[in-house]
């Protein structure tokens, strides 16, 4: 089983949803998160006092796939998330030990 | 400790009990002087300017804190609305409307001694007394409340409960006696010294506030962080939400204080409107100039500053000098919070001075420069009864003279008075929380509540 972590722009969530379940993934955690790479942020203005926000709100998706389907997985987010400037995200792969289901201890590929 | 508070309480429940069951009953049918549409108005005004404070100023300067603080700085506002409440009719109404010497007024309407629903026509001859004292209330409970944007983040909740306390009686009082009070120095109603024109509370409310607010930025000095850390508004959303109460609450704090419903509040709330809109337009531009783009914080904030500085002026000036007041102001405040605060470097968490200090002093001096006795006749020829010119546009430059006394003495006494006040308290209970709780925030270590908890 492969775990995927996609940091993406927040408008491109829909997008990214949208071609994970047309490939058959249906399972995945959203979080609101914050942060840059080599995007630069801009600069807000309260009473004349400037502040340079360089945490930019971005979106992290994070689904857990059997070792498979982890390619097309890839594939599809950069797909969909990609516009072709600085700030579009990152995707990191790696490799997970076991996954468990809660309601009835299924263990395995099985319980994702 | 909690002894002595509790015997103090104790005989503050036995005080009253005695004034209420001292008290002559006052009369149940209204004398024939009392105009329904004016007591309407003004008890309407009472609660328009109530609303300022609570949740108007809550909102405009809790957005302007971290998130950490939101509830503490509400807090302070809201700590005023219950303790000035409870002061005023015991103590402070009778210090700042009762009579007494050209300074402060006596005891005489301690526990509201002889305030009762008939009217009192030195003040206003139309509503019962009980309606003046509860809006003049009003006033008292915002003033107070306005200073505590200069120590917001770092002001122990005691410190400021006692400090603004004492404020009330030492500042706030003596000067509302003197503009606004019988044998008051400055009152240009009833035949003061130096006639000072404050239609409703430019040197009383804002400069007594706003100056009192420098002297507490410098001696409690700056924030843990100050000015390197950066300390944005957590909710700018809340701040538009404040100051939008503030206008539409103004007209209570203006038009009101024509104390009648008739053309005055008219003019009042005419010259309040104007000087907001053109005071958040020149703001705005101001900024535009400067920054490439306008600011809803600034856009309010400069409608605030000419809601400030049109105070004093309300219903003594013609709609376009308010027009020109608020334009004005917009620039001048403008001028105060980026370059000035910047040149001497003080801590003025949210602009007190800047906007109620500056805008005061602006807004007073303006206020005798466009006073027209077309609008109010406020100045009369003892003998003929003839009407005299009000202020410069009509030739009085004397007028303008005489605000800077009105304008000279609000500063004075709210320099000495907050000095000694804040070093009283200070050595006392203390003023200014830990560095170590200042970090963790005000609304966990002052009140053991968090703001926002939106994971539950």
């Amino acid at each position: 089983m492969q775990k995927i972590e996609a940091v993406i722009q927040p408008s491109k969530l829909d997008a990214v949803k949208d071609a994970l379940v047309e490939i058959g993934i249906e399972g995945m955690t959203i979080l609101e998160a914050r942060g840059h790479g080599r995007q630069k942020g801009h600069t807000e203005f309260y009473r004349g006092r400037e502040y340079t926000v360089d945490l930019l709100p971005k979106i992290k998706l994070e689904i857990v796939v059997d070792d498979e389907l982890a390619e097309r997985a890839i594939q599809a987010i950069v797909s969909s998330a990609r516009t072709g400037k600085i700030g579009d995200g990152k995707i990191f792969k790696s490799k997970i030990d076991d996954a468990i289901r809660i309601r009835n201890d299924e263990r395995g590929p099985s319980a994702l | 400790m909690r002894r002595y508070f509790y015997s103090l309480i104790l005989v503050l429940i036995l005080c009253c009990s005695h004034a209420v069951l001292a008290q002559t009953p006052t009369t149940s049918s209204p004398p024939p002087t009392i105009s329904n549409a004016d007591n309407a108005w003004m008890l309407t005004s009472a609660a328009l300017v109530l609303m300022m404070t609570g949740p108007g100023l809550a909102l405009f300067y809790g957005g302007l804190v971290r998130k950490k603080n939101v509830l503490a700085t509400m807090m302070q506002s809201f700590a005023m609305m219950a303790i000035i409440s409870v002061l005023w009719p015991i103590l402070n109404y009778s210090l700042a409307f009762g009579e007494g010497t050209s300074f402060i007024g006596g005891l005489h309407h301690v526990f509201l001694h002889g305030v009762g629903l008939d009217p009192d026509p030195d003040y206003a001859a139309t509503i019962p007394l009980q309606t003046f004292m509860i809006y003049q209330l009003m006033f008292a409970i915002i003033t107070p409340a306005l200073v505590t944007g200069a120590f917001a983040e770092r002001m122990k909740f005691s410190g400021m409960a006692l400090f603004l306390t004492l404020w009330s009686i030492v500042v706030y009082s003596p000067m509302a006696h003197m503009v606004w009070g019988k044998g008051g120095l400055l009152n240009a109603s009833l035949g003061g010294r130096f006639p000072c024109l404050d239609f409703a509370g430019g040197t009383v409310v804002h400069i007594t506030s706003g100056v009192s607010a420098l002297v507490c930025a410098l001696y409690l000095g700056k924030r843990v962080g100050y000015p390197k850390e950066p300390m944005p508004p957590h909710s700018v959303v809340l701040s538009f939400i404040g100051a939008c109460l503030l206008w539409v609450g103004w007209f209570g704090f203006n038009a009101g204080s024509a104390l009648s419903s008739g053309g005055l509040a008219t003019s009042a709330f005419v010259n309040t409107h104007f000087g907001a809109a053109a005071a958040a337009l020149s703001w705005a531009l101001a900024e535009w100039i400067r920054n490439g783009k306008p600011s809803a914080l600034g856009a309010i904030s400069g409608a605030v500053a000419g809601l400030v500085a049109i105070t004093p002026a309300a219903g003594f000036v013609q709609p376009l000098s308010a027009i020109v007041i608020g334009l004005v102001a917009g620039a001048f405040c403008y001028f105060m919070v980026i370059k000035v605060k910047a040149w001497f470097g003080y801590d003025d968490s949210l602009d007190a001075f800047g906007v109620h200090g500056a805008g005061g002093t602006i807004g007073a001096i303006l206020t005798g420069v466009f006073a027209s006795s077309l609008i109010n006749p406020i100045f009369k020829n003892p003998k003929t009864g003839a009407v005299l010119p009000s202020g410069a546009i009509q030739g009085n430059w004397h007028q303008v003279g005489n605000q800077l006394m009105g304008v000279a003495i609000a500063w004075v006494i709210s320099i000495v008075g907050t000095y000694i006040l804040l070093k009283l308290v200070d050595v006392t209970i203390g003023l200014r929380v830990p560095p170590d709780d200042e970090v963790e925030g005000l609304d966990l270590t002052q009140h053991g509540e968090e703001g926002y908890d939106f994971a539950s």
